[in-house]
């Protein structure tokens, strides 16, 4: 079983204005229970894309989109819905997407797993883990050449860091002093397989640091501490400073793929998950929101998810033609 | 053969690719050249020469051994607008790229409905002799022919080399761009302007009523060789240079096949699910109760290319076999014909200047 560390101490940040709180709630709101909602239509069959939910997982995301320009470019992952719409793209396009319609995101040939939108800056995800990681490195590359004060944020999972492309892009990245932003979510488990048994010590931010790139981990989930960590490193980087890490430690509470539970399985304890439940960041944001304001958010979210899931009900499938349509650009 | 035109002069294939560069990167300040040494002295046997001089470290420089990384970063540049080229000096080390060239390149404009785009140039350079060996000397260029979303050209000479570079680099979709160490020093007369070669057109190099031979890449070459010994048997071959794989014109092959009964493949590459396979079984699916085609390919030994010149040889077609195999098939029945060995040896003394 993988040591989880946990940093029991709240961060009461007296700074924070409040509706900078009631943002970060709304968007942490919104996630969770779109999720939830994806969960509930799942075993309808009405989804057909296979979905990796990260109800749990929301602050990542969330902390660290807050602090970006919207002309900033994140690349998520396949589990991506977080990251998606932490960054402002459509609920409509997403559930659509997950429909299979014409109307989704990438007009029903993506799914979940390979979620975009070029609109609001979200790249494009891949199935395959640690793909984008580069790829994000590359739009880096071309916001340094045309001396844009953009920057690129890349998410990945501490799978991820074991793929050759992670410390390949790490290397290019601090040895051209790019505008990127890499963030670890580290869940601790590759699909079933716990890190403990993936890698030969835990010291992630080290093995970074000999790249020359300044790390944070940040234990908890904390997503004040997240974000104010994300806003240090932006500074940074539009200083031109290069390439920073943040390692963000948190806890998938569901499957790997799938809208259940898995504790069943026998590869990890629901005890793990105590922890991540009680500092659950819905919960100790909202708790930190007057509570009519905080119905008045939940009341625009439920709209909002009910107008979103009506819209890929009732949207069309693409035609049969689309099917050759985009394997060229311009075709 | 042609004739020089206006402002053609004889221009060697290497320097048909650097002036290619040049002239795109003057154009165009969103393309640049990046790869592992291409701003070294050697400068990929100098087909980047100077490119350094002229345009800046920013816009040509050398990498890690990171071609895995190397190839993502060039894909996002691309979805950013930027235009790379990305040199290999040998094909065989885009199968370390094959996750980002196969997964993302050639399927993000599809995957992501047109929300990107992926203008990615990846140069790469087949090798062949002075012991070039198992991983030195691969034509890998089937396997990106069978993933929708790439381009694949193979120019045979300095002419289509600078047109479908340029084609290349202005084409807003991944093309995988093959070219042969042994076609470097070969030279024809280039236009000193930019132009452009567009794909899926092929080229019929020789008129010829008796068979058609298709060479790809190095063996278009080697099949204008044997075009000259089976002249001498009288029998007279429609070699044709396909020049870009994908697109393919498979109508000016076809058509040539069926004119002539008898098609002949020859690729720089293994012939198992390889392009010769791919031509082959296009053209025969296009025969509908009409008069069969007779078919052939030729290609890499099914082997593995060994150093020793003695096998290398044997590993390789070159014009005497391929003269040979037409030769069976245009005379089924007759005498085992051997090319003349003087004249055979001479072959390679032969200049052919593109664009044929």
């Amino acid at each position: 079983m993988p040591h989880i560390a946990m940093n029991q101490s709240n961060t009461k940040n007296g700074q924070i204005a409040p509706s900078d709180l009631e943002r970060i709630y709304r968007s942490l709101r919104l996630i969770r229970r779109a999720e939830e909602e994806i969960a509930r239509i799942y075993p309808s069959d009405k989804i057909k894309s296979p979905v990796h939910l990260s109800i749990g997982q929301e602050s990542v995301a969330v902390g660290i989109c807050d602090v970006l320009e919207p002309d900033d470019v994140v690349s998520p992952t396949y589990r991506g819905h977080a990251a998606y719409l932490a960054k402002g793209a459509p609920l409509r396009g997403l559930f659509a997407e997950l429909y299979g319609k014409a109307t989704g995101v990438a007009g029903g040939k993506g799914g979940s797993m390979h979620l975009i939108d070029m609109r609001h800056n979200v790249a494009g995800a891949s199935a395959v883990v640690g793909t984008t990681i580069p790829i994000a490195v590359g739009f880096a590359l071309a916001f340094k050449r045309t001396r844009s004060h953009r920057i690129a944020v890349a998410f990945f999972g501490d799978g991820a860091t074991e793929e050759g492309v992670f410390t390949e892009s790490l290397n290019f990245a601090a040895l051209h002093k790019l505008p990127i932003l890499f963030v670890c979510e580290n869940n601790y488990y590759a699909i079933h397989t716990p890190i403990t048994r993936r890698w030969a010590t835990q010291r992630l931010c080290e093995r970074v640091e000999t790249y020359g790139i300044p790390t944070r981990c940040i234990e908890d989930g904390d997503v004040l501490k997240l974000r104010e960590e994300a806003a240090a490193a932006v500074a940074r980087l539009r200083r031109g400073e290069g390439p920073s890490f943040i390692e963000c430690r948190t806890y998938r509470w569901l499957e790997h793929v799938g809208p259940n539970e898995d504790f069943d399985a026998g590869y990890r304890e629901q005890q793990e998950r105590e922890p991540w439940l009680q500092s659950d960041q819905l919960i100790s944001i909202g708790a930190l929101i007057a509570s009519d304001r905080r119905s008045a958010i939940d009341q625009e979210v439920e709209h909002d998810i009910e107008d979103a899931i009506a819209f890929a009900e009732t949207s069309p499938f693409p035609e049969p033609s689309a099917l050759y349509i985009n394997v060229f650009a311009g075709q | 053969m042609s004739l020089p035109g206006n402002n053609q002069r004889l221009l060697t294939y290497v320097d048909a690719v650097r002036e290619a560069l040049a002239q795109e990167m003057k154009r165009d300040s969103r393309v640049f050249v990046f790869g592992l040494d291409v701003d070294d002295h050697k400068a990929i046997q100098g087909s980047t020469r100077g490119l350094i001089d002229e345009f800046g470290p920013e816009r040509v420089f050398g990498t890690p051994l990171s071609e895995d990384a190397m190839t993502g970063v060039a894909i996002g540049a691309a979805m950013a607008g930027m235009r790379p080229v990305h040199v290999h000096i040998r094909m065989d080390f885009l199968l370390l790229c094959m996750n980002q060239l196969v997964n993302i390149a050639a399927k993000s404009s599809y995957m992501y409905d047109g929300q990107v785009k992926v203008p990615l140039v990846v140069r790469s350079m087949i090798g062949k002799s002075w012991g070039q060996g198992a991983q030195h000397s691969q034509g890998l260029h089937a396997m990106f022919m069978h993933v929708p979303g790439l381009k694949v050209v193979a120019p045979s000479n300095a002419f289509d080399a600078k047109g479908c570079l340029i084609h290349a680099i202005r084409d807003d979709n991944p093309v995988i761009f093959v070219e042969h160490r042994l076609l470097y020093f070969t030279d024809a007369y280039v236009p000193e302007e930019s132009f452009e070669v567009p794909f899926g057109k092929a080229r019929i190099c020789t008129p010829g009523d008796d068979i058609t031979i298709v060479g790809i890449s190095n063996m278009l070459v080697e099949s204008l060789r044997a075009h000259e010994l089976l002249a001498e048997a009288g029998i007279h071959a429609e070699v044709i240079d396909p020049i870009s794989l994908v697109p393919l014109d498979i109508e000016t092959i076809a058509r040539s096949a069926h004119r002539t009964g008898r098609l002949l493949v020859v690729d720089n590459a293994w012939t198992s699910c390889g392009a010769s396979a791919e031509i082959v079984a296009r053209v025969v699916e296009r025969v509908r109760n009409g008069k069969p085609i007779q078919v052939q390919r030729m290609g890499y030994a099914p082997t593995t290319c060994p150093t020793t010149p003695v096998l290398e040889r044997e590993f390789y077609p070159d014009p005497a076999k391929i003269a040979q195999t037409a030769y069976a098939m245009v005379r089924p029945g007759a005498p085992a014909w051997q090319p003349d060995a003087e004249a055979a040896e001479l072959a390679y003394q032969k200049k052919f200047r593109g664009p044929f």
